[in-house]
């Protein structure tokens, strides 16, 4: 970046330099004080919590606590909770993208009749959550025995446009000449699709499906309506679920590295994956 | 805008389309259709028969105190929101856009919570306030100050506010420190050289230049506190004290699940309706004409 070397005059040298530095660090403490407490909360004992105030350092519980949690858990093994979380983050990732891919493919690249209101009725569902909809959708979910199931984790929240407008908008920017190419060589749309669109949409694709693995890592509210089943409740709600009713004292440790567990595979991809997930981040919003 | 090249026929389109059209009828147009039309009954105790009773459970609602103070706790609880994670957001970009090298460093550094979902913030920073074993309530009691949010109705929105804003910081700051990067150095080279100290340039250049993202932020926001936050409110709170922190969405899950009022909740889901859709309005009307220069 030459160019902002050039205008250095307008940055700060010297003192207020170091302002910055130290104002952004102060910054990033705060951002991560909770994080850190929870982790050193998850490695040390249950006695060391409850005797405020906690150490502010790691102690030497790491394996302990996270086999407990791990293995048994409170309610559930939190193994099987990750995995629960797995299934839900990917299938809504995976799902979303490949419905939204065709039926953007659809809007943009076919004329049919009815074109404008699928249309519509696809764009109505842009940003409603779910959660203005749960005792209906419930009930749906519920009439289909979904309850307790992937199914019934993944579907309603396939259910919005966001992907397809996405998707949309990269195919209007797809020159023309390659659909014409295409035609003229005789071939069928579904092998444009393939050869030429899909490879095209590759960054996107990974851009949007970091987006949408947090996003559905990170739901709450509906397993929370629909896993009763301790078995089936994913890691984000569970966690609550693990606090005792009552007075009783909560296990801290456990319930702490179950915490930095259901953190850090969203964690993992954000940082993995930075540009692109800024990217598909302003894409997406914007 | 239209494509000039399509492929002809309709029989293909329509079976692509078909996957996320019938998703979208069961499992968006269908309950969305069901929250309207509860809306207008009241179902008998035994949920065997429900009795129509037009807009009487919107007349209910409105005129009802509960209702009406979740109206206010959901704003409170927006602004307080949106303006602190806003804020600290806008401050770190300011600083981090100050630096030649090293913006990068804190950005990864920064990023995190985002990553972090609000039921698991709730999580967080419920331990460290916790009345019992909370390390930051513990050195509050040293100091003298006895945090209580169980009992003390305002800690307990302040509580709830701070772990809502806290992870919508890093997705603020990201934001701002592009809408900050885009803005050309020259024109701040040039309010530089007629002598404008900092302050006055990001007063009167930098924030008004920044003011598309900061507006496109703000909708964003109000949308987050809204809706996304209920991982928070109901791990940290569950609502109280006396439904201190009973936001919109919170009384929809409490009266709906909780207490089986379904007309109820179902009309208040429609309101919810409501103010997302003119939220959506504002945000793609106003976005587009009115923060452009």
């Amino acid at each position: 970046m030459a160019g902002r070397e050039q205008h250095g005059m307008v940055q700060k040298r010297g003192v207020g330099h170091w302002f910055t530095h130290l104002g952004l660090i102060i910054g990033v403490l705060i951002i991560f004080f909770p994080i850190w407490l929870a982790f050193v909360a998850s490695t040390v004992t249950q006695p060391e919590i409850v005797h405020p105030p906690m150490p502010l350092w790691p102690g030497d519980q790491f394996f302990n606590n996270y086999r407990d949690a791990l293995v048994s858990g409170v309610n559930a093994p939190v193994a099987k909770m990750l995995l629960n979380s797995f299934v839900m983050a990917m299938g809504i990732a995976l799902g979303k993208i490949l419905i939204s891919l065709l039926s953007a493919f659809a809007i943009v690249y076919f004329r049919f009749p009815g074109r404008k209101v699928f249309f519509w009725l696809i764009f109505l569902t842009l940003m409603l959550p779910v959660e203005v909809r749960i005792v209906p959708t419930y009930e749906v979910v519920a009439g289909f025995g979904m309850l307790n199931s992937y199914s019934g984790l993944i579907f309603p929240l396939i259910a919005s446009a966001t992907a397809t407008f996405l998707f949309r908008q990269f195919f209007m920017t797809v020159p023309d000449e390659l659909a014409e190419a295409a035609r003229v060589d005789g071939a069928r749309p579904m092998r444009f699709f393939w050869d030429i669109l899909l490879p095209m949409s590759r960054t996107n694709i990974a851009a949007l499906f970091v987006i949408l693995f947090i996003y559905g890592w990170n739901q709450y509210l509906w397993p929370l309506l629909i896993t009763t089943d301790p078995s089936m409740n994913t890691i984000v709600m569970g966690i609550k679920q693990m606090f005792p009713s009552g007075d009783d004292i909560a296990d801290w440790p456990v319930i702490m590295a179950t915490s930095i567990l259901a953190m850090l595979p969203p964690i993992i991809v954000v940082i993995s994956m930075q540009k692109l997930f800024i990217r598909g981040l302003v894409d997406s919003e914007k | 805008m239209e494509k000039r090249v399509t492929f002809k026929g309709w029989l293909l389109p329509i079976c692509l389309l078909l996957p996320q059209v019938i998703v979208t009828a069961v499992f968006f147009f269908y309950p969305a259709g069901q929250a309207v039309w509860q809306s207008l009954f009241i179902p008998d105790p035994f949920g065997l028969k429900s009795q129509f009773v037009g807009l009487g459970n919107f007349e209910f609602l409105l005129g009802d105190p509960y209702y009406r103070a979740a109206f206010t706790t959901t704003a409170v609880f927006s602004i307080l929101v949106t303006v602190a994670s806003l804020g600290m957001a806008l401050f770190l970009a300011v600083l981090a856009d100050r630096l030649i090298k090293g913006s990068g460093v804190y950005r990864t550094l920064l990023i995190w919570p985002y990553a972090v979902a609000p039921a698991v913030a709730g999580v967080l920073w419920l331990f460290m306030f916790n009345t019992r074993v909370g390390v930051v309530s513990w050195y509050l009691g040293i100091l003298g100050y006895d945090w209580n949010h169980v009992l003390n109705e305002a800690e307990a929105m302040g509580l709830v506010v701070a772990a809502s804003s806290w992870g919508r910081v890093s997705y603020n700051f990201l934001f701002f420190l592009a809408g900050l990067q885009a803005i050309p150095k020259s024109v701040i080279e040039a309010a530089a050289i007629d002598g404008a100290r900092f302050w006055t340039r990001f007063r009167t250049i930098v924030f008004p230049l920044l003011s598309p993202t900061t507006f496109f932020l703000l909708v964003v926001n109000i949308v987050y506190a809204f809706f996304e936050t209920f991982g928070v409110i109901h791990t940290i709170t569950s609502g109280g004290p006396q439904q201190a922190t009973t936001i919109l969405v919170y009384k929809v899950f409490a009266d709906g699940f909780v207490g089986q009022d379904l007309g109820s909740s179902a009309a208040q889901s429609v309101i919810l309706l409501v103010v997302v859709g003119l939220l959506t309005v504002i945000q793609f009307k106003f976005i587009e004409r009115r923060v452009h220069y």
